[in-house]
């Protein structure tokens, strides 16, 4: 008891004795000349900071992970390691998809470590969340690894972006195909949490204006290991169509099982609504292929977009997906917005984000909407039979493009409020 | 169609089918922790990693031996016996006398160390591993198709929960072994070598964790998070049934996997929690476990 007051005193005494220095300092900074580079306010602090806050240890963490982090370093490297004579640095974090993990590295980084955006944001209820502090904190977000368009929807930001794909697009893509092969009764597996939900609606929305039916849905818990009692039902239910709304190492193991439980030699068909290359890789083309799956990057579709990803090869061991491609381009994106602004100020770089084109590997032709969305062209994707793939990662024939404006919805269809 | 609380009976059966393979996996994890604490007195946190090793081990042969599924199901629990013989050795041997705490700490600390690893090498979305041909296909039992393989982990479930319980109920060494829990040093008096049998003992219920990871290999992916997401589970089991008791463990593990079973029928939502609301019930109301001693 002894020893813990005279520890508090001392400890009180260090903060007195340091919190009094600190005034000192300041008082010393506000009387001292400011250096002229950083009197014209080009960057705060010297330094352009970038955060990529994402799953790096969980069932997203192929999804997106440390490759989005090393896409991010390969676009800062290529920018040149430098914006407006200031030094890019890239930090990271695991957010273990927990929406309140991340809000307090959030917090961290903005508040503390002069963070100035944060990128990628795996998990839909963690990118809603941060993407909420950050109009609050006035800081630029940029989201790749979600999924939900509610990010561009009811609870949209004036600093919010979303770059590679979104749960409409999915719907778009994948539902509409399978419902023009004849799928017109649907059951669902859906993850229950935002995510999951919106692409269940979306695709459910999108089923019905085509004439096409629900049948039922059964929601399960985020990383299930084991699928059979909800495959069960989807398969007792009859549907032409099992819609997996769920994502990573969930629909992997989904997948597997329907197997075992003879889904598709019983005349049912899978949908995989969220489905990248990383999850085909890890499935195996065996389990995978027939797969109708939509992304917005695939390493192999041309010249334009092989370079980058035999770079990437190099530097990871795997092939890129859209979340780590689109990464790159969120980089090179804020980028180039904080160069054309002159600053990195919050207002001047999000005006330039919305006014300049996108146009590099990623997102060819692309544009930013009022609400914050990219629009870019996306891919519907046949994953190949193991007889048909040829080389290492040789794993999708390309079925469509779909349009941009047709991937996406328009702002007066998101319900974003900031355009008027 | 009959009808139970409105649901179709077919259906509720087919539930409790599907229950009773997640309890045969339960049932196989928590005998093993049971086992390990039963004698040790060591809260063993590394037994998710065990299980996930086990099955990493068997794709390791088969993919780079080609040593197919049959005898993984001896050389991976061999295998993972070997590595917990030398983690026993040098690590675990040196906290028995000290407080559970330290144990539990210390087999945690392993267990992140090795999912680490295998999570830096192989990434999260794991590794396929295909169902040997034999189990391949499904029966259609009428009112739900049973994959055949999960037919056979039932069968192998039981099997391996009673070879354990007569292994340690009825053998010498079982003996031995109860006796050195109850007083080791009167037990060494009489010249068994009881740091060795408590090496064994650890490398059984390891064993039995990689057991339990080769049979689940083929219905899972392969993934370095696959313990994790098992473990909690299985500790609730073992404090339900109440911790050290061997019987406890094995029938409190079909039980639970019953009841998840159930839940994902009535409110599929709750199915991962439903364990947890047990487990606060009993520990309420019967603080020792169901079976445990007072």
């Amino acid at each position: 008891m002894r020893r813990s007051r005279a520890f508090d005193a001392t400890v009180r005494q260090i903060a007195r004795r340091y919190s009094a220095a600190g005034v000192v300092a300041a008082g010393l900074a506000s009387a001292l000349p400011v250096p002229a580079a950083l009197a014209q306010g080009a960057v705060s602090d010297g330094i352009v900071k970038i955060g990529i806050l994402n799953d790096q240890s969980g069932v997203y963490a192929d999804f997106g992970g440390k490759g989005s982090v090393e896409a991010a370093k390969m676009a800062v490297e290529d920018f040149g390691g430098k914006v407006l004579g200031a030094p890019i640095e890239v930090v990271n974090a695991d957010h273990q998809n927990k929406p309140d993990v991340a809000s307090n590295i959030a917090r961290q980084w903005y508040d503390v470590d002069k963070v100035d955006t944060i990128m990628e944001l795996t998990t839909s209820s963690v990118a809603l969340a941060v993407q909420q502090l950050s109009r609050e904190k006035k800081k630029i977000n940029m989201v790749t690894g979600a999924a939900t368009s509610e990010l561009t929807g009811k609870q949209c930001s004036p600093y919010g972006f979303h770059w590679a794909y979104d749960t409409y697009s999915l719907a778009v893509g994948t539902g509409g195909a399978l419902v023009e092969a004849g799928g017109k009764t649907w059951y669902f597996l859906t993850a229950d949490y935002a995510f999951g939900h919106s692409l269940e609606e979306q695709t459910a929305k999108f089923v019905k204006s085509k004439g096409g039916q629900v049948l039922g849905q059964v929601r399960h818990p985020l990383s299930t290991s084991d699928f059979s009692s909800f495959l069960l039902q989807a398969q007792a239910s009859k549907a032409n169509i099992v819609g997996l709304a769920n994502a990573g190492l969930d629909t992997s193991n989904a997948i597997k099982q329907a197997a075992e439980f003879g889904i598709v030699e019983g005349g049912q068909r899978l949908a995989a609504l969220l489905f990248t290359l990383a999850e085909v890789h890890g499935l195996g083309l065996k389990s995978a292929n027939g797969l109708v799956l939509t992304e917005g990057y695939y390493w192999d579709l041309d010249d334009k977009s092989r370079p980058f990803a035999e770079r990437y090869m190099k530097r990871t061991g795997r092939m890129p997906n859209m979340v780590q491609a689109g990464t790159y381009s969120t980089v090179a994106q804020y980028l180039k917005a904080v160069q054309a602004a002159g600053t990195d100020d919050t207002d001047a770089v999000a005006k330039k984000l919305h006014e300049l084109p996108v146009d590099d590997f990623f997102g060819r032709g692309g544009k930013v909407l009022a609400n914050g969305r990219m629009v870019h062209d996306m891919y519907l994707f046949e994953v190949k039979k193991p007889s048909e793939s040829k080389a290492p990662w040789d794993y999708y024939k390309h079925l469509a493009t779909i349009p941009g404006d047709q991937a996406f919805m328009t702002v007066a269809q998101s319900g974003c409020q900031l355009a008027n | 169609m009959t009808m139970i609380f409105g649901y179709p009976l077919p259906a509720l059966l087919s539930q409790l089918l599907i229950g009773l393979i997640n309890g045969s996996f339960y049932a196989m994890l928590s005998l093993g922790l049971a086992v390990i604490f039963g004698m040790l007195r060591v809260i063993n946190f590394a037994h998710g990693a065990q299980y996930m090793l086990g099955a990493f081990f068997a794709w390791f042969l088969l993919r780079y031996f080609e040593v197919g599924y049959w005898p993984s199901l001896i050389l991976a629990p061999l295998g993972v016996a070997l590595i917990s013989v030398v983690l026993e050795k040098v690590f675990l041997s040196r906290v028995y006398k000290l407080d559970h705490l330290y144990g539990l700490l210390l087999t945690f600390g392993l267990a992140l160390i090795i999912e680490g690893m295998f999570r830096h090498w192989y990434g999260t979305s794991g590794q396929p591993y295909s169902i040997p041909s034999v189990f391949t296909g499904a029966l259609n039992l009428g009112f739900m198709i049973l994959p055949i393989y999960r037919g056979w982990v039932i069968v192998a479930s039981l099997v391996i929960c009673l070879a354990t319980w007569l292994l340690i109920e009825k053998t010498q060494f079982g003996a031995y072994l109860r006796a050195a829990t109850e007083n080791p040093t009167l037990v060494q008096s009489f010249g068994v070598n009881v740091p060795r049998l408590l090496t064994l003992t650890y490398a059984l219920g390891a064993g039995l964790a990689a057991l339990a990871g080769v049979l689940a290999a083929p219905i899972y992916q392969v993934s370095p998070l696959m313990g994790q997401n098992i473990i909690i589970v299985v500790f609730a089991v073992v404090v339900i049934g109440g911790m050290g008791s061997i019987l406890g463990a094995v029938v409190t593990g079909y039980m639970l996997g019953l009841v998840e079973g159930l839940t994902k029928v009535f409110y599929p939502e709750a199915s991962s929690t439903v364990i947890f609301v047990i487990m606060v019930v009993v520990l309420l109301l019967r603080p020792a476990g169901l079976f445990g001693k007072e």
